[in-house]
C-alpha cells in the first residue's frame, strides 16, 4: 500500500445520473475535512439529473481557492462508469490515478441504434495514453452480490481510501453520517469489499 | 462549529441565524436547495410560492409587518419579480429584507445568461457577493443588518459556483431576536402607498439613501484590501476572488464584498499603492465600467466600444484555465504554464513511447450522453403524438422541454416560463394557417401560464393547449406545488385541481386523459385539429420518479417471437429500449429489447406497438410470479 499524505489533492469523481456521485463526492470532501485539509467541493445541479453525465469536484489542500479543478490537474479520477472515464480524462494529469468501474450504461444516442459505445481496447487504450495507474474496480458487481448495486459508489471509495493508505476510521465516520440507517450496514460492507480488492488485487 | 455546507445551506443557515421570520421563493437552479433548507429549520415560515414575484410580495409584506423577510430566486426569477423589487425600493420596510438571486454564468441549467447585479444598480439596492459559503453566510447576515440600518431591501447576487461549492462555515447554534419590531402593521401611506405624489417624494430619498450607502462602502468590512506584492492589484468580486487568488498568488487584491454601490476612495487608494490595477469579474463589466467612470485609470487604459470588458471574456464562467489563458493573452502573466504549487502525489513517470496530446483530451470519439426524459416519463406520449401530427408547437420552461430531442423532435419554440401560450396564441391571431398547440408543465401553468390562458379565453384563439400535469415541480427536483397537496414545510393542503380551473377561465372544451392512454389523447387532438376555438387537454399522469409510483414499477418485456423490428418503439425515445442483437429473419432489422433495471412499466411502447409483441404490465406481473418472484 502507498501510504502518503500529500499537501493537496485534486478529485475528480463522475458517473451517470442516479449513481450516486454527488453523494460519494461529499463524503470525499467530509473525509478531507476530517484529516485536517481545507476543502472546497463543486458540482452543477439541473439538467444533469435526466440520465446525463454528472461531474463533481473536490479539492483538499493546505488553502485552497477555486473551486473548479483546471484541466489537467486532477491527481484523481473515480468514474462510476466506464464511459464517463474517458469523457473526464481531460481533468487528469499525467499518470494521475484513475478509479473506474468497469459497468456500461448506454447513453441514449447508443440504445437508439444511432452510435456506437466504445470497446473495451479503445477505452484502455485512451486511459493508457494518460496513465498508467488504472485500477478497475468492480464496484456494481460487488455492491450487487452484496445485494443492492447502488452501494457500487462506496465500493470505489473503499477501494481509493486502500490507495491512499488511509486507515478506515475517518471514512466509516463519514460513512456512518452520511448514509440513512437502513443501508448503513449495506454500505459499510461496500466500503470493505472495495478496500479488500484493491489490497488483494495489488 | 466548522461545518461543510454549500452557498445555499450557508444563506439558509445565516438568515436562521440572522432572525429570518419569513421566506418565500419559487424553485429554480442554483437558488433552490436555499429555502429547501431554510424550511427545515426551527420558527421559521418557509413557502414556496406560485411564482417569484409574488414570493416576493409575499417577503415585501413579512418585512413591513416588521419580521426580518427573505425572497429567493434564480436570475431569471428577478425578471418576474422586477416590478416588485422595484417599488420595493422605493417604500424600504420596517424589518430586514434580503432578495437572493442566483445567478448561472455559463447556463448550466437557464435558458439565458444575464448579470444580474444591475438590478442592483437599477433600484438604487445596494448588492452583496459572496466568493465562498463562508461569506454567504457572513453577508446574508449584514445584509439583514444593512437593510435595517438604511431602509432598504438588499439583493444578496449569488452564482452557480458559489451555491453549488460546499466549503466550511463556521456555523452558530444562536439565533438573533426574533419579535417584531413593531408593535402595529404601518399606516403610513406617505412611505408606503406608491401613488405619484407620494412615489414622486421618495424618489429622492432613495437616491439620497444610495450616496449614503457609498460613504457606508468605504469602512463595510468585506470590501477588503489584501496587499501583496505591488507590481499589480486585482479589483474583484464573487468567486472571480478564488481565481484571482489561484492564479494571481503574489498580486494585491481589493476584494468587493458589496458590489453596488461601490468605495470610491477605498479603490482609489488601491490603485495608487500598486503599479497596475486591473478588474477580475464574471460575466458583465459591470464593476469594470463603474471604476473608469470614477476617473480612475484602469490597465489596459484603452477601452473599445460597445464592449467595454478589457481582459477576461464577457460570456460563460470563468475559471483558473481561462483567467490565466487570458492574463497570457493580455500580457500580464508569462506564455509558459507555471508549476502547479504543492508536491505531487506518486509521480510515476510516464512510460517511454506513450505521446499525450497537449490538453490530455483523447481523439477517441465518444458517444453524447444528452439528457432525456426518464423512462416511464408521463410526458413522452403527448410529444410522440404530437411529432405524428406534424403541427407547430409552442413549448416551455420544464423536463419537459426535453421533448425537443431526437427522435421526438416535437418542439418548436421555448423562451421563459409561461411564454408558450401567449407565443401560441400570438402566431394563431397573425392569421398562421396551422392549428397552433402550447406545451406547458403543471407547475410552469401555475406560475404563468393562468393569465396567458385567460388571454386565449377571453380573446378566442384557435389554439390548443396541452397541460403536462404531473403533480410536481420535476425539473428542479420535486418541489411540491399547488397541485400537489403540500407544502413546503409539509403541511397537508388543497390539491388545486387544474379542469375547475380553465373551466371558470372561460373554456368549455376542456379534457383530463391519464398521460398514458396514448390512444385516447391522439383521437382527441386529431379531432380538434380540424375544429375550432380554444380547447385544452390536461394530460394527468404523477411523475414517475416520485415515491408512490416508484412502488408500482414493473418491467415489461419483448416477445422475440412477435417483434419483427418495425422501429415503431424506438421512435418514443426511452432510454429503457434497446436495439437487441437479434435480428428479424425476414427483414433483418435488429428487435427491440427491454432492459428490465430501467423499464416503469408505463405501457407507453406496448400501446404503440402495432404486433402487440410487448407485453402489458398484467402479463409481466404474470410471467414476475410464475419465474417464482413475489
Ligand atoms: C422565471 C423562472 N423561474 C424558475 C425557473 C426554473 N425552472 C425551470 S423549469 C421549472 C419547473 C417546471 O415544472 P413543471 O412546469 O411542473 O414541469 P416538469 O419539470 O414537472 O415537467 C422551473 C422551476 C425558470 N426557468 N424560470
Amino acid at each position: 500500500m502507498t501510504a502518503f499524505s500529500p499537501s493537496s489533492l485534486n478529485i475528480v469523481l463522475t458517473g451517470v445520473g442516479g449513481q450516486g456521485t454527488i453523494l460519494a463526492s461529499s463524503m470525499v470532501a467530509e473525509v478531507g475535512m476530517a484529516l485536517g485539509y481545507q476543502v472546497k467541493k463543486a458540482e452543477v445541479h439541473g439538467m444533469s439529473q435526466r440520465g446525463g453525465s454528472v461531474v463533481s469536484q473536490v479539492r483538499w489542500g493546505k488553502e485552497v481557492f477555486s473551486p473548479i479543478i483546471p484541466p489537467g490537474e486532477a491527481d484523481v479520477l473515480v468514474a462510476f462508469e466506464k464511459l464517463e472515464a474517458v469523457r473526464a480524462l481531460g481533468y487528469l494529469r499525467p499518470e494521475g490515478a484513475v478509479f473506474a468501474d468497469p459497468h456500461e450504461i448506454p447513453p441514449i444516442t447508443v440504445s437508439s441504434g444511432d452510435d456506437l459505445y466504445p470497446d473495451d481496447d479503445a477505452i484502455q487504450a485512451a486511459l493508457a495514453q494518460k496513465t498508467s495507474q488504472v485500477y478497475w474496480v468492480p464496484g456494481v458487481d460487488l455492491a450487487e452480490a452484496l445485494g443492492n448495486a447502488k452501494a457500487a459508489n462506496v465500493v470505489l471509495l473503499g477501494a481509493l481510501s486502500a490507495w491512499l493508505g488511509h486507515a478506515p476510521e475517518r471514512w466509516l465516520e463519514v460513512i456512518r453520517r452520511r448514509v440513512p440507517a437502513k443501508y448503513l450496514e449495506l454500505n459499510e460492507r461496500a466500503f470493505w469489499q472495495g478496500r479488500e480488492w484493491f489490497t488483494s488485487s495489488i | 462549529m466548522k461545518r461543510l455546507l454549500s452557498g445555499n445551506e450557508a444563506v439558509a443557515h445565516g438568515a436562521w441565524e440572522a432572525g429570518v421570520r419569513v421566506a418565500a421563493g419559487y424553485p429554480g437552479t442554483p437558488s433552490t436547495e436555499i429555502l429547501e433548507s431554510l424550511a427545515k429549520f426551527p420558527h421559521v415560515y418557509a413557502e414556496w410560492a406560485p411564482n417569484e414575484k409574488v414570493a416576493l410580495d409575499v417577503a415585501i409584506g413579512a418585512a413591513y409587518a416588521g419580521r426580518r423577510a427573505l425572497a429567493t430566486m434564480k436570475h431569471v426569477g428577478l425578471n418576474v419579480a422586477a416590478d416588485a423589487f422595484m417599488y420595493a425600493s422605493m417604500t424600504g420596510a420596517e424589518a430586514g429584507l434580503v432578495i437572493v438571486s442566483a445567478d448561472d454564468p455559463s447556463m448550466h441549467s437557464s435558458q439565458n445568461e444575464q448579470d444580474n447585479r444591475f438590478f442592483a444598480k437599477f433600484a438604487r439596492i445596494p448588492c452583496l457577493e459572496p466568493s465562498d459559503s463562508q461569506d454567504a453566510k457572513d453577508l446574508t447576515i449584514a445584509g439583514f443588518d444593512i437593510s435595517e440600518q438604511f431602509d432598504t431591501p438588499v439583493l444578496l447576487r449569488m452564482t452557480t459556483r458559489v451555491c453549488h461549492t460546499s466549503t466550511p462555515v463556521e456555523v452558530s447554534a444562536d439565533r438573533r431576536q426574533v419579535k417584531p419590531l413593531i408593535d402595529r402593521y404601518p399606516r403610513n401611506p406617505a412611505k408606503y402607498v406608491m401613488v405619484p405624489a407620494n412615489a414622486r417624494k421618495r424618489h429622492p430619498v432613495i437616491e439620497h439613501r444610495l450616496e449614503d450607502l457609498a460613504r457606508y462602502a468605504e469602512t463595510f468590512p468585506w470590501n477588503r484590501v489584501e496587499m501583496r506584492g505591488t507590481d499589480l492589484g486585482i479589483i474583484t468580486a464573487g468567486v472571480a476572488y478564488q481565481y484571482a487568488r489561484e492564479v494571481f498568488p503574489d498580486a494585491s487584491i481589493l476584494k468587493l464584498g458589496m458590489s453596488y454601490p461601490l468605495p470610491q476612495k477605498l479603490i482609489r487608494e488601491f490603485a495608487e499603492k500598486v503599479e497596475r490595477v486591473i478588474v477580475l469579474e464574471e460575466l458583465d463589466p459591470f464593476l469594470e465600467d463603474q471604476i473608469r467612470l470614477m476617473g480612475v485609470k484602469l490597465w489596459p487604459e484603452a477601452v473599445s466600444y460597445p464592449h467595454t470588458k478589457s481582459i477576461f471574456p464577457l460570456i460563460g464562467e470563468l475559471n483558473p484555465a481561462i483567467v490565466r489563458e487570458h492574463a497570457q493573452q493580455a500580457g500580464l502573466l508569462p506564455q509558459s504554464q507555471p508549476e502547479k504549487a504543492g508536491e505531487q502525489p506518486q509521480a510515476t513517470p510516464v512510460p517511454a513511447g506513450l505521446k499525450l496530446s497537449g490538453n490530455g483530451h483523447t481523439d477517441l470519439h465518444l458517444p453524447a450522453r444528452p439528457p432525456v426524459l426518464c423512462p416511464g416519463c408521463p410526458h413522452r406520449g403527448v410529444f410522440y403524438i404530437l411529432h405524428k401530427l406534424k403541427v407547430p408547437v409552442n413549448g416551455d420552461i420544464g423536463c419537459y422541454t426535453l421533448g425537443v430531442v431526437p427522435p421526438l423532435n416535437a418542439i418548436h419554440t421555448t423562451g421563459c416560463m409561461g411564454a408558450g401560450i401567449g407565443v401560441a396564441h400570438g402566431a394563431a391571431v397573425a392569421g398562421d394557417t396551422e392549428r397552433h398547440v402550447a406545451v406547458i408543465g403543471d407547475s410552469t401553468f401555475f406560475h404563468t401560464g393562468i393569465p396567458a390562458l385567460l388571454n386565449v379565453a377571453y380573446n378566442r384563439s384557435n389554439i390548443i393547449t396541452i397541460i403536462l400535469d404531473n403533480r410536481t415541480t420535476a425539473m428542479t427536483g420535486h418541489q411540491p406545488n399547488p397541485g400537489s397537496g403540500q407544502t413546503l414545510q409539509g403541511r397537508e393542503t388543497q390539491e388545486i385541481e387544474i379542469e375547475p380551473l380553465v373551466r371558470a377561465l372561460g373554456i368549455d372544451k376542456v379534457i383530463t386523459i391519464d398521460a398514458y392512454e396514448v390512444e385516447e389523447i391522439e383521437k382527441t387532438l386529431k379531432r380538434w385539429v380540424k375544429e375550432d376555438g380554444p380547447a385544452v387537454l390536461i394530460a394527468k399522469h404523477a411523475c414517475a420518479l416520485l415515491p408512490e409510483e416508484r412502488q408500482r414499477y414493473v418491467p415489461l418485456r419483448v416477445d422475440p417471437d412477435v417483434c419483427n423490428g418495425c422501429t415503431i418503439c424506438f421512435r418514443i425515445g426511452c432510454p429503457a429500449i434497446l436495439k437487441s442483437d437479434q435480428l428479424d429473419p425476414k427483414y433483418h432489422r435488429p428487435l427491440a429489447e427491454i432492459d428490465p433495471l430501467q423499464c416503469t412499466g408505463c405501457e407507453i411502447c406496448a400501446r404503440v406497438c402495432p404486433r402487440d409483441a410487448i407485453t402489458f404490465r398484467d402479463q409481466a406481473l404474470q410471467f414476475w410470479h410464475e419465474a417464482g418472484n413475489s
